[in-house]
């Protein structure tokens, strides 16, 4: 049976998470069609329809009640599964903060999609953005491995005791999800232990969920989520860690590439922040001792050092009449003075050269929408 | 004869007002399912009944969930317990707002997809939780806070809509009738599959009504004709004892209407639109049972 030895494959980074969903066999999966998402659930669907994963399969009317069939699931002990994209993840928002607030693991495919009108079907990262504040862990990935490693280790970490939060896996539309690279699975083994949900539903021992709550218990109840949010990253650095030791492949809150020496940090996430680094090479080749920083864990958002180098923040998504949403981000949490660009909305090409283009005339503290108001 | 079990799983000194009538049956329902199941309960009047955090007045555990979402809800948990092997009733106790207008998506997708649960709406034909505002399911003429005048639209008809999923089991209950709701309920929890209850409960706040009528109130209600006692199963149709004797001899509407404030700006006009309705409703059901459809 697939999933007893570790294969070579070639597959789209929606295949590699439903692979990776297959092997970690979820109870239940709940979930809706959407375009670039449809692969992973459909690639689930035939799974469970060819016997190959023995979950419960929930083909809901919408998002919304995707979430809501996870959160009713998952309350029971249940692991969970659903995967999404664009107003998708829009359209859950009432049940994602639900899903936080009810304290259980679920984990979600994100594929990130610009959000209409018009309707555009491209990589985005607004959709993702939009949830940020809704208590998931967010993690964007920028490779087929990568897609496929990080929704394994995503039902560990957010099952995880001290974490107990929902998890949602971003990766690029189309740049990402239906693009096919070289993928190695895993064997999971124990690698993913039985989920324990110490509040799970137990009619011997009944309770009331989620009912009418006080400000002071309320309040108590978003610091424990806050306070998870902090455990986590300890918890997210051991799973990574242990993944490392068991299947030779490493990962972090923030990937770096030749950052060691650089002057100039290029800063991005997702696919962005893998193509960065062919720019990084191309600028060190002129002389430009430039290193590449892509951001992968997003909440909880990581601790960056950025001492004494130039910021070139691009960022995939925005918030209008405030600014780039991971600019401003790093903006508040470093003393750094970045160089702002706005790019690839709405699945805008941007390339390596483009990226170089960037770190070369780049202005600290300024904002460019690439291509729109790009002064060359 | 049907045994009514001592078990009370709704302790005392809920957060009810007085008459409330959902709150009295849930008692029974609860009773019929026994402790081996979960409640869904979305926002309605039930998510407040129940009680403050860290208390509960609830003696089986009580899911809370958002609004619109009890179905799906409920659809996770069921096949969750499918895949475990439990055994495990579900049950959602969601009010008319939680059905007829926002849930309705959540509860179609469930029926349609043959969710293993039992729905059961009360309808107090308003949203109480909030103040008495109106619902797809207020009856024509009644005054809500957003109906200040008395509502201009028909009461929408949600059974019909639930029969089109072709369930295996629908009812129809009145909080004034407890055995009938236990028996129903309990027949619906022996079948596989979805079963809707829609339970008419007398709202004394909501509808302007002396506390102590409610029970009158819901009588009236059925020996009108206004609300008809039935179930099907598997598509078979059975007029229920209350409503085949008001379908022998009804009392007039207006001893139903006139007990409640909520009417008391309803046209000539908007009353003989309702009896033409009761009329239609009677004769369709009557017409069914004499030469049931094959
Ligand atoms: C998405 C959303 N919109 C509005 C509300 C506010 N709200 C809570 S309960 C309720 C009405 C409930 O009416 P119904 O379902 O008839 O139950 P009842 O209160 O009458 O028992 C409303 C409008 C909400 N909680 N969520
Ligand atoms: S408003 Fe009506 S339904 Fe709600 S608790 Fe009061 S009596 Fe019961
Ligand atoms: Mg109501």
């Amino acid at each position: 049976m697939r999933g007893e030895t570790a294969m070579q494959l070639i597959a789209t980074g929606n295949k590699a998470i439903a692979e990776a969903v297959r092997q970690v066999n979820p109870e239940v999966v709940a979930a809706y069609p959407i375009t670039p998402q449809t692969e992973i659930v459909e690639q689930i669907a035939a799974y469970v329809s060819d016997g190959t994963l023995a979950s419960q399969y929930i083909p809901v009317e919408s998002e919304h009640s995707a979430m809501a069939a996870c959160i009713g699931a998952s309350v029971t002990g249940a692991r969970t599964f659903t995967a999404t994209s664009s107003h998708g993840l829009l359209y859950m928002h009432e049940m994602l903060h639900w899903a936080a607030g009810a304290r259980v693991p679920v984990v979600m495919a994100n594929v990130n999609r610009a959000l209409g009108p018009g309707w555009n079907v491209w990589a985005e990262h607004s959709d993702a953005f939009s949830q940020r504040d809704t208590g998931w862990l967010q993690v964007f990935v920028s490779t087929v491995q990568e897609a496929y490693d990080t929704t394994i280790m995503a039902f560990r970490i957010a099952e995880h005791e001290d974490v107990l939060l929902p998890l949602m896996v971003n990766l690029d539309g189309f740049t990402l999800s239906h693009t096919m690279q070289p993928l190695e699975t895993v064997v999971v083994g124990d690698f993913i232990p039985p989920l324990h949900l110490p509040h799970a539903i137990d009619v011997a021992h009944p309770r009331g969920y989620g009912p009418l709550t006080g400000p002071d218990e309320f309040f108590r109840f978003r610091w424990d989520i806050e306070r998870s949010m902090r455990d986590a990253r300890k918890v997210i650095l051991d799973v990574e860690a242990d993944f490392g030791k068991r299947f030779g492949r490493q990962y972090g809150p923030i990937e770096e590439y030749r950052c060691e020496d650089a002057d100039i940090l290029l800063i991005a996430m997702g696919t962005f922040g893998k193509e960065a680094e062919v720019a990084v090479d191309d600028l060190r080749r002129e002389g430009i001792k430039a290193g590449s920083l892509r951001v992968r864990w997003f909440r909880p958002f990581p601790v960056l050092d950025l001492s004494g180098r130039d910021v070139v923040v691009i960022d995939r998504g925005y918030s209008f009449g405030f600014g780039g949403v991971l600019t401003r981000s790093i903006q508040a949490t470093t003393k750094a003075e970045p160089f702002s660009v706005i790019a690839g909305l709405g699945g805008q090409e941007v390339t390596y050269r483009d990226m170089a283009g960037f770190v070369r005339n780049r202005r600290p503290g300024e904002e460019e929408w690439f291509g729109v108001n790009t002064i060359v | 004869m049907t045994e009514i079990p001592k078990e009370e799983y709704i302790l005392k000194c809920t957060s009810a007002c007085a008459g409330c009538s959902s709150t009295l049956s849930l008692r029974y329902v609860l009773k019929a399912a026994g402790p081996d199941m979960v409640l869904v309960v979305p926002a309605c009047c039930t998510s407040v009944i129940q009680g403050t955090y860290p208390r509960t007045a609830m003696n089986i555990p009580v899911y809370n969930i958002a609004f619109a979402a009890a179905a799906a809800c409920a659809s996770g948990m069921s096949a969750a317990y499918r895949k475990k092997g439990v055994k495990t009733r579900v049950i959602v106790y969601a009010g008319d707002g939680g059905t007829v207008d926002i849930g309705l998506q959540a509860l179609s997708g469930a029926f349609e997809r043959g969710t293993d649960f039992l729905y059961i709406c009360y309808d107090n034909e308003a949203y109480g939780n909030t103040g008495m505002q109106r619902s797809g399911s207020t009856p024509l003429g009644a005054i809500t806070t957003t109906t200040p005048g008395g509502k201009v639209h028909p009461k929408k008809d949600i059974d019909r809509i639930i029969e089109a999923h072709n369930p295996p089991y629908i009812a129809t209950a009145c909080s004034a009738y407890p055995l009938d709701l236990f028996q129903k309920v309990t027949k619906a929890l022996s079948l596989e599959g979805p079963k809707f209850i829609h339970l008419l409960a007398p709202c004394p706040p909501g509808w302007r009504f002396p506390a102590e009528k409610t029970v009158e109130v819901g009588k009236l209600a059925v020996k009108t004709g206004s609300w008809i006692l039935w179930e099907r199963e598997h598509g078979t149709l059975q007029v229920s004892g209350p409503s085949r004797a008001a379908m022998k001899k009804r009392v007039p509407l207006d001893e139903y209407l006139k007990m409640q404030g909520r009417f008391r700006n309803i046209t000539e006009q908007q009353k003989q639109e309702l009896q033409r309705n009761i009329d239609r409703a009677l004769a369709r059901i009557a017409c069914e049972v004499k030469q049931p459809c094959s």
